[in-house]
């Protein structure tokens, strides 16, 4: 593993390492050199198995951060590629070419998050949402008890409690 | 914070089309009108006696025939149900593959407005008398689904609601009281989900057309 992510260091010099466990390892690079180190990945090192594309929406630093885990078979270890996107506007390069199942979890995040994947397969088509009309749901400027409320008739009567007032009051009514 | 100025195109395999029949002639197929039956359900009023419109009930009540549609969590709560440690076969219940032998549709948990379409499907596919029973918390008020951006809130705006078992999930043992309360409902005549859906079959639908913004099927699936 750590001469995997050494000879990665070298060809890619990248931003941080997390060593997150002995078999799984972070790596954030820029955006444009995703591809090259997907393929020498895949091709040089044996991380044939794309395990999952995510993404995660860091608001407050106005970036989407995507994921690309990657599995070795043979060594059963794992490594994550992280790249940082601008939020608005957000567009990736498509790695549907290198793995099919890319081009699922690209439609996923483009319905979801918004994130636009030029040139792959049917990205624009509906995945798990029919007939969706508010903002891609898992940004996390979307407020969904706004869109809830708005978009669905509630039942009156409902009550919600904080469940450790809740409990507090109950356990000591004494106390207030 | 809602775009409802957004149009849903017509799906490909919805559009008119002109097929070619086995006999070599050429016709139109409108899959939206051509396989449906165009006309809004009926109110089917009760037998002129009422002995044999009692019999009626206690017979139905004894044999609910129930759709096998999960669609939520809830679902796994049926499964036991049909095994021999609770067997609910011996109460004259048992499920059925498809929503022409069905009289009963659980609602079982959570329905997310992409269900929600197939559930109404599926329930107007079914035979008059059907009932509803709504399983779970989540039918009730939204349960912990209260705020998502895509589970229905109240199932009887959509759907007439026969009956409600609350618990998140209820278990099996609730499932069977419920069952034999909806039987007493039937007995005593009140279950008349059928008839108050075809009454208010107006209201109804403007219920469903707020929420799957993408309505693309027949008003009325029989």
């Amino acid at each position: 593993m750590d001469k995997i992510l050494a000879r990665l260091e070298e060809r890619f010099p990248g931003r941080a390492t997390t060593r997150q466990r002995p078999d799984l390892a972070f790596v954030t690079i820029e955006a444009a050199w995703l591809r090259e180190a997907a393929l020498h990945l895949r091709d040089r090192e044996g991380f044939t198995h794309l395990v999952l594309l995510t993404a995660v929406d860091w608001l407050e630093a106005g970036q989407f951060q995507l994921t690309y885990l990657l599995h070795n078979r043979a060594r059963a270890c794992d490594i994550g590629l992280r790249v940082m996107l601008a939020r608005d506007a957000a567009t990736m390069e498509s790695i549907h070419d290198l793995w099919p199942t890319g081009a699922t979890y690209q439609r996923e995040l483009r319905e979801m998050f918004g994130i636009d994947f030029p040139g792959s397969p049917r990205v624009d088509a509906e995945f798990i949402l029919e007939g969706w009309i508010g903002p891609p749901p898992y940004r996390r400027d979307f407020d969904t008890l706004a869109f809830a409320e708005s978009n669905f008739r509630h039942r009156e009567g409902r009550e919600t409690r904080d469940p450790a007032a809740h409990m507090k009051h109950k356990l000591y009514p004494e106390k207030g | 914070m809602k775009d409802d100025s957004r149009k849903f195109p017509l799906r490909p395999e919805l559009e008119p089309r002109e097929v070619k029949t086995p006999d070599g002639q050429t016709i139109t197929v409108d899959p939206l009108r051509d396989y449906f039956c165009e006309a809004a359900p009926r109110v089917h009023a009760p037998v002129y006696v009422k002995i044999v419109e009692d019999f009626f009930n206690w017979a139905r009540s004894e044999s609910l025939w129930i759709l096998g549609f999960g669609t939520g969590c809830g679902a796994i709560e049926m499964r036991p149900l049909m095994t021999p440690r609770f067997d609910a076969y011996r109460f004259g219940i048992q499920w059925r593959p498809t929503p022409r032998q069905a009289n009963l549709l659980m609602i079982s948990g959570y329905l997310s407005v992409k269900t929600l379409k197939r559930a109404i499907r599926s329930y107007e596919q079914m035979q008059s008398p059907k009932y509803v029973v709504g399983l779970g918390s989540c039918t009730i008020n939204g349960g912990m689904y209260f705020d998502s951006y895509n589970t229905i809130k109240r199932l009887d705006d959509y759907l007439p609601v026969d009956l409600y078992i609350a618990g998140c999930m209820p278990r099996p043992e609730a499932l069977l009281k419920g069952f034999e309360d909806l039987k007493k409902i039937i007995r005593a005549g009140k279950a008349e989900g059928a008839n108050a859906y075809a009454e208010n079959f107006a209201q109804y639908k403007e219920r469903q057309k707020a929420v799957i913004h993408d309505w693309d099927m027949p008003d009325y699936n029989w």
